[in-house]
């Protein structure tokens, strides 16, 4: 079950920890993966690690112009018409809105939902033609719940599960299906940081009693991205200890 | 324009998997073809590929027959 043999990915955010763990699953389960991100000399370390079927395309997925070209640059490094899309870069620029700056709100709306559009737009040629593919958004429970200090990211990421919704429906007959996984609390660098307090107070909203990690988002990806999941499309995996139940 | 015509009816009757004969130049994709709108992106796609052309969204929001895309396409070829 979950075999990707035989299928190329294109994974956004590889340098990243969940990014990286979605790329290691994916690449695990057999497929030919193109890892991005915006640190090349982090994507070479991780190409190497996986050796071969593995690929790094840089990006800055800010620019426009260079995120629409990422998935025909990722196909010529496959050699292969892309199969799987996973666009799991994401950013946070978090303060109230009444100190959020138009900057803070275009600079994350840009890189987290906008360039979802742009991605998602250059597979459809391809997977059109082939009657085939997967597209993946990585979202958040915060695009489902909302959390006071991330008006900008909660907005990106429900925008994501509504354009996903919106475009299974446009291509469902092709067998193109268009998913979201919204991880919850997932163990990071940056939760890394937080103080025994924090931590308590966090781990006291989530029923699981722990933070999740990488590699349980990870499994949600490769179930959405396997041919057993040909027949669901337009949802959003909650992947989060039962933090919110949806 | 005759090679046209024909390459335009056997790119619609394979896309659309409809009879040969009823891809004449008077007939609509969306009301006599039975084409829905993906269909008539994946046609243009199609054509675009064929002819080598590139085909833009406005013109293809006017391109609602047979006869519509083979004289755009002839214009272009
Ligand atoms: N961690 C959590 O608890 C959690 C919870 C819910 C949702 N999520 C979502 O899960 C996804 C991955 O999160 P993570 O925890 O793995 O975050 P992370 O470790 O901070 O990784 C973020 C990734 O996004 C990439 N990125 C950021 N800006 C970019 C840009 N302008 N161009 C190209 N790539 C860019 C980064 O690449 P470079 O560093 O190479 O630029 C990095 O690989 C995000 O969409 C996040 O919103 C995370």
């Amino acid at each position: 079950m979950f075999d990707l043999s035989g299928k190329t990915a294109l994974v956004t955010g590889a340098t990243g920890g969940i990014g990286g763990e979605i790329a290691k699953t994916l690449h695990a389960r057999g497929a030919s993966v193109a890892l991005s991100g915006t640190r090349k000399e982090k994507l070479d370390v991780l190409v190497e690690e996986l050796g071969e079927r593995a690929f790094a395309v840089p990006c800055n997925l800010s620019d426009a112009e260079e995120t629409s070209a990422l998935v025909g640059k990722a196909e010529e490094a496959l050699g292969a018409g892309l199969d799987i899309l996973v666009a799991n870069a994401g950013i946070t620029r978090d303060g109230l809105l009444m100190r959020m700056k138009e900057e803070d709100f275009e600079t994350v709306l840009n890189v987290n939902l906008q360039s979802y559009f742009r991605l998602a737009k250059s597979c459809m040629r391809g997977m059109m033609k082939r009657k085939s593919g997967r597209i993946i958004g990585i979202t958040s429970i915060v695009g489902v719940t909302g959390n006071p200090g991330q008006t900008n990211y909660a907005a990106s990421k429900a925008g994501m599960i509504g354009f996903s919704k919106s475009l299974a429906q446009e291509v469902a007959s092709r067998n193109i299906t268009v998913n979201c996984v919204a991880p919850g609390f997932i163990a990071s660098p940056m939760t890394d940081e937080l103080n025994e307090a924090q931590k308590t107070h966090i781990l006291s909203s989530i029923p699981a009693g722990k933070l999740g990690e990488g590699a349980d988002i990870a499994a949600a990806v490769a179930y959405l991205a396997s041919n057993e999941a040909g027949y669901m499309t337009g949802q959003t995996l909650h992947v989060n200890g039962g933090m919110a139940m949806l | 324009m005759a090679d046209v015509i024909e390459r335009v009816k056997k790119i619609v009757v394979e896309r659309l998997e409809v009879e040969a004969d009823k891809v004449v130049e008077a007939a609509t994709f969306q009301e006599d073809l039975g084409a829905d709108s993906l269909d008539l992106v994946e046609l243009v796609m199609a054509f675009e590929e064929e002819f080598a052309i590139e085909i833009p969204d406005e013109v293809q929001e006017q391109i609602n027959s047979v006869g519509d895309a083979v004289k755009f396409i002839t214009e272009r070829v």
